[in-house]
């Protein structure tokens, strides 16, 4: 997995609330049985018309934008779905970051299996990424892993809160399996345990 | 320490805890479906690797196949061939329990599980679908993870976790008549907000649970995610081991008598702390249906569309993208939506009940809508309804009679809504395009999404029982 440590760049503002899953890919592209080449469908019924060409106003069609690495977004973003192909979708368009007060759990959880921070930070500080966000290639947005923090356009630095793990798996791109592969007497320990408790499992 | 039914089924499985909580929890069941299995099956091939637990695993296709009488013929799709074809060798290559697409128990993963007494109280079951909270009606923890975590659960039969939060959600009383198990957890929905429960797991609990079928159960748990939490359950009864009692997978003999001990004590502790506790009365559930894109978009069927400005913060925007979604304006009664089209189905709604609670309305009835189907969520189910005459009851009413899938619930097979066509549906998402582009989605029971295929608009199931009886 790819590391993610620092990051500065354009952010693309979707102030929207509760965008599902099914609104980042919508399930006509599930049927890939790759990872990769999810990026051109991103939000696709929101980005292209019924003929296929481009909503003007969708704002990852709009010129400051179309190179967006962070998204600002509305509450409960990535609900729905457990559908994988929607981080998927977005690292292959480029994002690397989102931003929001709240994430839907499964969606969180898989941002982080692929190499994507979702950052949480409370409303005020999202409203004010969100207007810089507006202002596209003038206002550059900063994430620092390592110190936790984001920095505006013009400096004011917010502070997130996360999991010590994921951090660290996320700082040195780490494959969760592996770890988990590292701890494998302990999982054959617990299943000779817990045949002899439940053998009917 | 008195603990929660999740707190018991936790620390059952939990095989290591670091010192910051994260934990390596050992899964019982794994259930594979057709879409988020594939790149996972990969990712072992590449590294080398097996499949830990073939015997615990469980694969059926689902969300691709098409559910009309030809599909014995094979998937005209050429993607959802490919991805049927995949799991079809994946799961021979890798051992796995597997029902193929033309097995007669093949199914909805969420209704074959239980079925054929893969879930059983007190087990961690996961699968790369969202709707996996299903299996928590029999008290087992269960849960949706993405195909990274499936590939993880397929190499070492554990998953990385924290801990959630413990939410109980009390119904206290009894439903009304015309009210049901969808009706429940549509208002619950409506009451806490699609996030209302991140962070949690929540335990049903009260009167009107403990009144609900099995059916009805897997109906409440099924939609837990849909209000945010991580999973829902419900602490396993008498009725739950009738249940499970002489399945094709569920214990036998002794086996039987020691799991059926330890299973009774699968209950939170008089004493337990909550984090978090929401209570409705079961008089004050109606009969619901929702109005919107999102499942908390939910209201009894006697109101009216709501005002985008009676909504504070960013959901003003969202209802009023909403209205114009659904073509919809405030202030029209929803009783006088007019429904094109009618889909019965889905790992909410797709069971034995469902489809008796829909045939009893259409009994006699013909439909006013342009279409109807039936979906059975499995060929189980499908079978059994023949047998007990209500396939005959649909068929006769105009609905389509078809095979088992997800169908329409999400569109990934040819079942589609074409742009602007309006749909009563017993699944569990409204969201845009969920049910093909432009289609417009209202949520509801059976009962509920019958009487809309009779009369051709929405329609309260309370009155249609009053000019049955």
């Amino acid at each position: 997995m790819e590391k993610f440590t620092t990051l500065t760049g354009v952010a693309a503002p979707m102030p929207l609330v509760n965008i599902d899953t099914d609104m980042i890919i919508p399930k006509q592209f599930l049927k890939t049985i790759q990872r990769s080449g999810l990026g051109k469908n991103l939000f696709d019924e929101m980005r292209y018309d019924d003929q296929g060409n481009e909503i003007p106003d969708f704002v990852l069609n709009q010129p400051a934008y179309r190179n967006a690495q962070i998204l600002i977004a509305g509450d409960n973003f990535g609900c729905g779905s457990s559908r994988e192909h929607a981080p998927w979708a977005l690292a292959d368009f480029g994002i690397k970051a989102i931003i929001s007060t709240s994430y839907a759990d499964i969606f969180y959880n898989n941002c982080f299996k692929n190499g994507m921070l979702p950052i949480i930070l409370p409303q005020e500080q999202v409203d004010i990424l969100m207007e810089d966000a507006r202002k596209g290639e003038n206002a550059r947005i900063s994430i620092d892993l390592e110190s936790q923090t984001v920095t505006s356009a013009d400096g004011q630095v917010f502070s997130f809160e996360l999991d010590t793990f994921k951090k660290h798996c996320l700082l040195n791109g780490l494959d969760d399996i592996g770890l988990t592969l590292e701890k494998v007497t302990k999982i054959d320990t617990f299943e000779e345990q817990a045949g002899q408790a439940r053998p009917w499992v | 320490m008195p603990k929660t039914l999740y707190d018991k089924i936790w620390d059952a499985h939990l095989v290591h805890e670091d010192a910051d909580g994260t934990a390596l929890l050992y899964i019982d069941r794994h259930l594979v479906h057709e879409v988020t299995s594939p790149q996972a099956f990969e990712g072992l091939r590449m590294a080398g690797r097996k499949v830990r637990a073939p015997d615990k695993t469980i694969a059926v296709p689902d969300h691709n196949v098409p559910t009309t009488p030809d599909r014995e013929n094979g998937i005209e799709n050429e993607e959802s061939r490919i991805q049927v074809d995949a799991l079809d060798r994946n799961a021979r290559e890798f051992g796995v329990n597997y029902y193929p697409v033309n097995d007669i128990r093949q199914g909805i993963v969420h209704i074959v599980g239980p079925e054929q007494g893969w879930t059983l109280p007190g087990m961690t079951v996961v699968c790369g679908d969202s709707h996996t909270a299903t299996h928590g009606a029999f008290g087992a923890l269960a849960h949706g993870i993405g195909t990274s975590e499936v590939e993880h659960v397929l190499a070492t039969q554990t998953l990385i976790q924290k801990k959630s939060k413990n939410m109980k959600v009390e119904i206290t009383g009894s439903l009304l008549p015309g009210v049901t198990a969808k009706d429940i957890t549509l208002s619950v929905i409506g009451a806490t907000g699609t996030a209302g429960g991140t962070g949690y797991v929540i335990e049903y609990c009260g009167q009107a649970i403990e009144e609900l079928s099995m059916e009805g159960r897997m109906t409440v748990c099924n939609m837990a995610i849909e209000g945010g939490a991580r999973a829902g359950l419900i602490a396993p009864d008498e009725k739950t081991f009738a249940y499970v009692k002489g399945r094709p997978h569920a214990p036998k003999g002794a086996q039987w008598d020691a799991a059926l001990a330890w299973w009774k004590t699968l209950k939170s502790d008089p004493d337990a702390h909550w984090d978090k506790v929401v209570t409705l009365r079961a008089e004050d559930i109606a009969p619901v249906v929702t109005w919107g894109t999102s499942p908390e978009d939910v209201l009894p069927i006697t109101e009216v569309v709501p005002d985008p400005q009676s909504f504070a913060g960013g959901k003003v925007d969202a209802a009023r993208r909403a209205l114009d979604y659904m073509g919809l304006k405030p202030g029209q009664k929803l009783t006088d939506i007019e429904i094109d089209t009618v889909f019965i189905g889905s790992c909410t709604n797709g069971r034995i009940e469902d489809l008796r609670a829909a045939a009893e309305i259409l009994k006699g009835r013909k439909i006013k809508v342009k279409r109807a189907m039936v979906v059975p969520g499995s060929g189980l189910v499908r079978a059994q309804a023949e047998e007990e005459g209500l396939a005959q009851i649909f068929i006769d009413a105009g609905f389509e009679w078809r095979l088992a899938g997800c169908s329409m619930c999400l569109a990934m097979n040819p079942d589609q809504l074409s742009p602007g066509e309006r749909c009563a549906a017993t699944s569990n998402r409204n969201f845009e395009g969920r049910q093909g582009r432009g289609g417009r989605t209202h949520l509801m029971s059976p009962a509920m999404a019958a009487a809309a295929a009779i009369t051709g608009r929405l329609t309260d199931i309370r009155d249609m029982m009053a000019t049955i009886a």
